[in-house]
């Protein structure tokens, strides 16, 4: 806690040393009227005040929080309770941790009275350190923000100096997404490479035995084949839901563009936007709730074998159902970037509007279409509630919509859930397929925008 | 000559008025109609199963609401003997109603009233409410009183309509002294082993705090990125890489963001599992495209002529786009961010991953503490097998979906006010 007061209390400082500066640059703007006798604004001098207060003193403080710990433990070993502690380094570093939460006050009680003992050496080595960073800290700002105010004058270029500070962070800022990407990709891989040092790849893409629970030991690893994951996640994303999303996207996409009053579409178009904006774990309750019953029902009274109360077909066909709205709009806007000619032409000739559609607009507007058809895709296979709580876990490898099947995303969830060493195979299998799920849905992507980009500059 | 003839004879004018052509006419005109049927039939299918859902929802989700209670008659000052109502005031009245027994107190007067068996009727956390109704008002505790306290999970639950037959038997036992009162349980509580205990608070807690964190994050990441991405960066390899990872981004899946909150935060960061910190920084590295791709078009929106004339009377280029471009872009930026923070909101697969799946019986108190959100609440009452948390999670969930209407509600009503066309 005293952390974010310190913070708070360094901001307040930086607001008043914005203030002084401000000041005194009004002073020596208003004694010097001449036309640029002063570079910057008053404010600008007062940014220039502020950020010099601020920023080496937080700079200070994140270096701080890096090394005050390694600080800190030296100092508890160099007390005298630190004596008793065993020379193993395994059972040492335990108590030292246990010591540390402890004297943090993220732990009440100590498992080991060593640790116990070394409460107190923790708590004074973090009490006096803790104070030697806020001090230092505070001096900073105050040395720094004497000195930025001392410097203040009439020539001082303060604005140019704020704005480069200000392209930095715009800079910054923009970088995050970079990074972002870059750590997704280099978890995955990290990850994936340390679990694939122990199951092959081979076995790994294309075995057809999943079974992770039943993993032996330590190499010769079995039951990691991904196959029926992969054919799971297929058949529930790429299959049923699309049978359900592309004609009802499409169909209503056509209806609302071509023969709807506006009125009817001014409503309906948000209301099919509202499909799309209900989470996800509401649409699996629903599927686990409602569809996947009255689809075991519906199976059982037909006499299908096998149908389970967690079906492929329930989480397919709710998943289609909130694909709709996303298949719906990229329809949409491809049909309306087919050139007007093209229809008027095709009207002209005679041809009826469902002629017109059917002949004309939606060969036209086939490549977006697709486009919007595989973006679908890739949003399916990457959906993971809807499939954790309707589609099941039994890895089959069945065409039979009425069983369960599992899917990538589900298995993902059930490998990380519950206990984890992050060593063990299972757990990292989970990185594995996250790493195949991303290049997949990377790669639909990059196919999709492109059919699309290649398809525009065709009318254009 | 006689080749031309012929010609002219075989192509007689097609003559519209006779049979087989009106014949063909009709069946044109029939496949319009099948086919502008099918349009609207698609487009109400799928409003229907808008409307299912919701029916399906708040039909379940209604009764969670409300809770079925028993009377039970308490003679205070007999059983206390006779405490005084200003013990219940002030500094120390948390402290005297504990040592006060109420648990015992109304475990007696049920018994007095239902039987040896009595206290099985009753949820076990009933005496909880006679405890806060003594501090609500502590005049109780000078005379009798007949309090209405929640009855046990299945005998609510088959009194609302559908129970074990069990239960069923024990309802028409108690026929006419059942009743049906709002259940405040369910919007002051949180988690619990009890479906008649249960409540939202923790959890909604949980996500005010976790959609904070994102938004103090991804809102000023998202917006300064789209200011750069429009208005400086330099037409590069560089800036290009930016762009095809932020377009990246918002395609990932969600649950891969989970992934690298796992790895990230908690492995090589060493921050808490399953606080609001790690998930809010997971939600907001998937929440800043989405504001970032709004940002940008809005920034784009901004006219030129705006920019041209804050230049020409003199203002730096950061003049320009921090006292003109983007006040004026702001309101289109604000209703992208509402957008993205509905999605966040409703988020739940990454939040499984960074170990928000656990049970917390405790709102949360700060970013570092264990917490839970309202989708993965959802989540995890979806799994019970208790029925008496069938309605819990309908109830949940329509509390979600009235806070996402809100948001989009105030999202389309920004974008009305506050859009300016160029």
């Amino acid at each position: 806690m005293t952390g974010s007061i310190l913070f708070l209390l360094i901001i307040v400082l930086g607001g008043i040393a914005w203030f002084f500066g401000r000041v005194k640059a009004r002073g020596f703007s208003a004694t010097n009227t001449k036309r640029g006798a002063v570079h910057s604004l008053p404010t600008y001098h007062g940014w220039y005040v502020a950020l010099w207060a601020i920023g080496p003193a937080l700079l200070f403080l994140i270096v701080w929080n890096i090394a005050s710990p390694a600080l800190i433990t030296d100092a508890a070993l160099a007390s005298p309770a630190a004596e008793q502690l065993p020379s193993d380094q395994f059972a040492r570093g335990a108590i030292l941790a246990e010591a540390r939460s402890i004297a943090s006050g993220q732990q009440v009680r100590a498992f080991n009275p060593l640790s116990q003992s070394m409460v107190e050496p923790y708590r004074t080595a973090i009490s006096y350190y803790q104070m030697i960073g806020m001090v230092a800290a505070l001096l900073l700002v105050f040395a720094c923000g004497v000195f930025a105010w001392l410097r203040l004058k009439p020539e001082l270029r303060a604005r140019t100096k704020i704005e480069r500070i200000t392209m930095m962070t715009l800079l910054l800022a923009s970088l995050i997404a970079t990074i972002t990407t870059v750590g997704i990709f280099a978890s995955l891989i990290f990850e994936s490479a340390r679990f694939f040092s122990m199951v092959s790849p081979i076995d790994f893409l294309f075995g057809t035995e999943w079974n992770p629970k039943a993993v032996a030991g330590p190499r010769g690893e079995t039951g990691f084949g991904a196959i029926p994951l992969f054919w799971g996640t297929v058949f529930i994303g790429a299959i049923i839901a699309m049978i359900v999303a592309i004609p009802l996207g499409l169909m209503s996409a056509i209806y609302l563009t071509q023969y709807a009053a506006p009125g009817f579409r001014a409503w309906m178009k948000p209301i099919l936007e509202v499909l799309a904006g209900v989470p996800t774990v509401v649409y699996g309750y629903f599927a686990a709730l409602t569809v996947a019953p009255a689809l075991r029902d519906f199976a059982v009274s037909i006499g299908i074998s096998g149908a389970s109360s967690e079906s492929a077909l329930a989480a397919g066909v709710v998943m289609g159902i909130m694909i709709i709205p996303f298949v719906s709009s990229m329809a949409d806007d491809s049909i309306a970037a087919v050139p007007s000619a093209m229809r008027d032409g095709s009207l002209a000739m005679g041809a009826t509007k469902s002629e017109t559609i059917k002949k004309v607009l939606i060969p036209a507007a086939l490549p977006g279409v697709v486009g919007g058809v595989l973006l679908a895709v890739s949003r399916a296979i990457g959906e993971t509630m809807i499939v954790v709580m309707a589609a099941g876990l039994a890895a089959n490898m069945t065409a039979n919509p009425f069983s369960s099947v599992t899917t990538v995303t589900t298995q993902i969830v059930q490998l990380l859930t519950g206990d984890q060493e992050f060593d063990s195979p299972k757990t990292l299998a989970a990185f594995a397929l996250g790493l195949v799920l991303f290049i997949v849905t990377l790669l639909l992507n990059l196919i999709a925008l492109r059919v699309v980009k290649k398809y525009r500059e065709a009318y254009e | 000559m006689n080749s031309t003839a012929a010609f002219v004879e075989e192509r007689n004018p097609t003559d519209w008025q006779g049979d087989a052509m009106q014949k063909r006419i009709r069946k044109r005109y029939a496949s319009e109609r099948r086919f502008k049927a099918l349009g609207l039939g698609a487009i109400i299918l799928s409003a229907s199963f808008l409307a299912f859902l919701l029916i399906v929802m708040v039909g379940n989700g209604f009764r969670g609401f409300t809770q079925t209670e028993l009377p039970v008659e308490i003679d205070f000052p007999a059983m206390t003997g006779g405490a005084s109502a200003s013990q219940f005031e002030g500094a120390n009245a948390v402290a005297n109603v504990r040592t006060l027994g109420v648990r015992d107190i109304v475990n007696t007067s049920v018994q007095i009233q239902y039987g040896e068996q009595g206290t099985e009727l009753f949820s076990a956390g009933s005496w909880q409410t006679v405890q806060s109704e003594i501090l609500d008002n502590p005049d109780i505790v000078t005379s009798k009183a007949t309090l209405y306290l929640p009855v046990e999970s299945e005998i609510d639950v088959a009194y609302k309509g559908d129970g074990s037959a069990s239960a069923e038997e024990k309802v028409a036992e108690l026929e006419g002294k059942l009743s049906t009162g709002f259940n405040s349980n369910f919007l002051f509580n949180s988690d619990a082993t009890d479906p008649m205990q249960v409540g939202i608070w923790g959890a909604l807690k949980g996500s005010l705090i976790t959609m904070f964190i994102t938004l103090l994050i991804a809102f000023p990441v998202g917006v300064l990125s789209a200011l750069y991405l429009e208005e400086y960066a330099p037409k590069n390899r560089f800036t290009d890489l930016i762009e095809v990872s932020i377009n990246n981004l918002a395609a990932v899946p969600s649950i891969i963001f989970g992934l690298l909150g796992l790895a990230v935060f908690l492995n090589l960061f060493g921050l808490p599992r399953s606080a609001a910190l790690v998930g809010g920084l997971t939600l907001a590295l998937m929440t800043m495209p989405v504001i970032v791709i709004s940002g940008r078009n809005a920034v784009k929106a901004v006219p030129p002529s705006i920019r041209e004339a804050a230049l020409g009377i003199g203002a730096s280029q950061m003049q320009v786009v921090f006292h003109h471009v983007l006040p004026l872009a702001l309101p289109g930026i604000l209703t992208g961010t509402i957008i993205g923070m509905a999605r966040a909101l409703g988020e739940t697969a990454p939040l499984l991953m960074i170990g928000m799946r656990a049970f917390i019986a405790t709102p949360p108190g700060g970013i570092v503490e264990p917490a839970t959100v309202l989708p993965v609440q959802i989540f995890l009452w979806s799994d019970e097998v208790n029925r008496g948390f069938v309605e819990k999670t309908s109830a949940a969930i329509i509390v979600l979906l009235l806070f996402l209407l809100t948001m989009n509600a105030l999202a389309i009503y920004l974008r009305n006010r506050f859009e300016t066309r160029w």
